[in-house]
């Protein structure tokens, strides 16, 4: 589902290369966890995935289904059904959750040529997907994301997931912040996304989400490289000893 | 040698002289207000136009900017529009004739032309200083409006809209509202063109609110393209009165909205926010005076400006505060979504406090589209066009939600927004 081959790069402004050399083969159905020390380039990946033009690629190329995003921007990358849950999500005032995500719902199906949904479904999948998750009505009533708490911030993130229905997700750290119920929440929200035609990619600093979300595969990070892949022992091991030792193996 | 030479009169100023005098005779006034009348117009006349000379028109110079003023037609005819909230109570005033109808108990209403005949709208005819040329004009050559008065206790449960409409020409109007004791109200003042004729408007509001009134005040100005719109209204807010006064401007070539008000009893409180949606080659300024009398008065004045092709946009406000106007509480912001390298806009905040136990404070911005939240937004799969107007939409719609007491209302100027950017995006 998703191929990167040999990416590099850097941050548009200041010419900073951030990605050097990653390569990183995800299938459909599969769940891989992309570990690394702070700085190693963790964020950024999540950023050029979803098309965020403050990143320019250099060299190499990223394949989903088979065909090179690199051309395309991030609201038809979205479109076709790649989802970054935001480590930040971002406040904007004046614009009400509900408005929001029937607007986001309904571009999409646009871009993909479906029917736009009437507004009774519209309201079915949103009070559906929302007590799942544990939202309150009165959240989606609120402008997005302003006041919510960052727990709020993150199940709101999961139920825009919900409702779009991509089929890469892309979580990036999407534990910072969340005490354990929430985590939880959190957790069974993306679980119950898993599906045999959809891959899901979790960024974290931090062991503790693989517990509810058990990968696959797991990719340790370093330097804009992907230096070690395993199974989801290697997370075990990470917790127990630390980056020291797969970083001097690679250097 | 005569030292003094007569300024040349503009264009502009020779059209609203003549105006006058082609209409002596048939101005409607009693001795007192046709005397009145004579003065301003004897002003206007000798002192001109204001220019940029002149402080409080620096950045507006109606003596360059008015190029031509239309003759007046006393064949203008304005169609009747639907109230743009839908029950509302419709007052209009179209080419300056008012329109008289039932009325919900409490309100009343009668045509200002019978004021100036009973000589009774005198006092409010004076203007309000040697720089108020909106006053001057309007009082040389008013004509009608409304005179509304809304009893005391009473509180409406529709909102009234009073639809002041003009298709070509010229229309000059005044509309003294009072509101009694414990009085409520919500009232739309709408000034729209019915055709794409350039007219030329000045019109005057009067606002009184006695102890206690509750009232909502929005001025809605929808003129044409080639339009001059010229308003002023002036309000004094009496013992806990509050006022909360909405200025929306989506239109006009030439637009000077004035607010000069007064908050001389102690409690009252004022909340002026301000939308100007900007396009093409206009110039629109919104120049906003207040005066804190007494202790413990509080205001509030949010305004946001969205500026697309050359447009240029001002806003002045000047806040006073009164010696003995302790605890004053007063928050002045101005801030700019510049949308074109071309556009401009001027902010000039201005405080001047002589007490000294109060909190007072401005700030103006100019900014653009949140790099941001447009990511945010495409993420998600809305395209970029829809995704910037879905953002200059929450900049200003944010502070059209504050009136979320009456939804019927903030859906309809939400309406009247969005359909405004969707024409201009």
């Amino acid at each position: 589902m998703l191929e990167i081959k040999n990416l590099h790069a850097r941050i548009a402004e200041d010419g900073t290369e951030i990605i050097r050399g990653l390569d990183l083969t995800v299938k459909a159905g599969e769940v891989a966890a992309i570990m690394g020390p702070n700085g190693s380039g963790k964020s950024t990946l999540s950023y050029i995935l979803s098309g965020r033009e403050d990143y320019e690629v250099t060299e190499g190329d990223i394949l989903y289904n088979g065909e090179s995003i690199l051309e395309l921007d991030a609201s038809e990358r979205a479109a076709k059904g790649i989802f970054l849950a935001f480590q930040y999500p971002v406040e904007i005032p004046g614009v009400a959750t509900r408005q929001f995500l029937k607007v986001a719902m309904n571009e999409q199906r646009k871009y993909r040529g479906e029917d736009e949904l009437t507004t009774p479904e519209f309201m079915r999948r949103v009070k559906e997907a929302a007590a799942e998750l544990k939202i309150a009505p009165e959240m989606l009533r609120r402008p997005l994301n302003v006041g919510f708490s960052g727990g709020e911030k993150k199940r709101a993130e999961i139920l825009q997931m919900a409702l779009l229905q991509p089929k890469l997700c892309v979580l990036d750290e999407t534990d910072s912040g969340l005490d354990i119920d929430a985590l939880k929440i959190v957790a069974d929200g993306v679980n119950a996304l898993r599906s045999p035609d959809r891959a899901v990619v979790v960024i974290t600093h931090y062991q503790r989400l693989l517990d509810y979300i058990v990968p696959d595969t797991v990719h340790v990070l370093y330097k804009g490289q992907v230096v070690k892949s395993g199974d989801k022992t290697l997370a075990h091991e990470l917790e127990a000893k630390g980056y020291a030792d797969i970083i001097e193996a690679a250097a | 040698m005569n030292m003094q030479q007569a300024i040349k009169m503009t264009a502009a100023e020779t059209a609203l002289v003549d105006a006058y005098t082609a209409q002596i005779g048939d101005l409607p006034g009693d001795g007192a207000v046709l005397s009145l009348r004579d003065t301003l117009v004897h002003e206007l006349k000798t002192a001109g136009l204001p220019t940029r000379r002149v402080e409080s028109w620096h950045y507006t110079d109606l003596r360059t900017l008015l190029r031509a003023v239309p003759s007046a037609d006393p064949s203008a005819f304005a169609d009747r529009v639907e109230p743009i909230v839908a029950g509302a109570t419709v007052l209009s005033v179209r080419n300056g004739e008012a329109d008289l109808k039932s009325l919900p108990e409490g309100l009343t209403a009668r045509s200002y032309t019978e004021s100036l005949l009973d000589g009774s709208a005198v006092a409010g005819l004076a203007v309000l200083g040697s720089d108020d040329a909106i006053g001057r004009i309007n009082g040389g050559l008013v004509r009608g409006g409304l005179e509304i008065a809304v009893a005391e206790g009473v509180e409406l449960e529709a909102p009234l809209e009073i639809q002041v409409a003009q298709s070509h020409g010229q229309a000059h109007t005044r509309f003294p509202v009072s509101f009694g004791p414990g009085s409520k109200a919500t009232v739309l003042e709408r000034h729209l063109s019915t055709n794409g004729d350039a007219s030329f408007v000045s019109s005057v509001t009067d606002l009184t609110l006695a102890e206690g009134a509750d009232v909502i005040w929005i001025i809605l100005q929808q003129q044409g393209a080639s339009d001059t719109h010229l308003g002023q209204i002036r309000f004094d807010l009496g013992k806990d009165a509050k006022l909360h006064v909405f200025v929306i401007n989506a239109g006009g070539k030439l637009v000077r909205q004035e607010l000069h008000g007064r908050a001389s009893g102690e409690g009252s409180d004022l909340t002026l926010r301000g939308i100007n949606l900007l396009g093409g080659e206009s110039h629109t300024d919104v120049t906003f005076t207040l005066s804190h009398d007494v202790p413990h008065t509080t205001s509030s004045e949010i305004i946001r400006n969205v500026i697309f092709d050359r447009a240029k946009g001002v806003f002045q406000g000047k806040i006073l505060v009164a010696q003995d106007a302790q605890k004053t509480d007063a928050k002045m912001s101005c801030n700019t979504l510049l949308l074109s390298d071309d556009a401009d806009f001027s902010a000039k905040p201005e405080l001047e406090i002589f007490a000294d136990d109060v909190q007072c404070g401005h700030g103006a911005t100019v900014i653009d589209i949140d790099h941001t939240q447009l990511f945010y937004l495409l993420s998600r799969g809305i395209p970029e066009n829809k995704a910037r107007a879905m953002l200059v939409n929450a900049f200003v719609a944010e502070i059209v939600e504050e009136l979320e007491d009456d939804e019927a209302l903030v859906e309809a100027l939400e309406g009247v927004i969005s359909a405004w950017l969707e024409k201009h995006a």
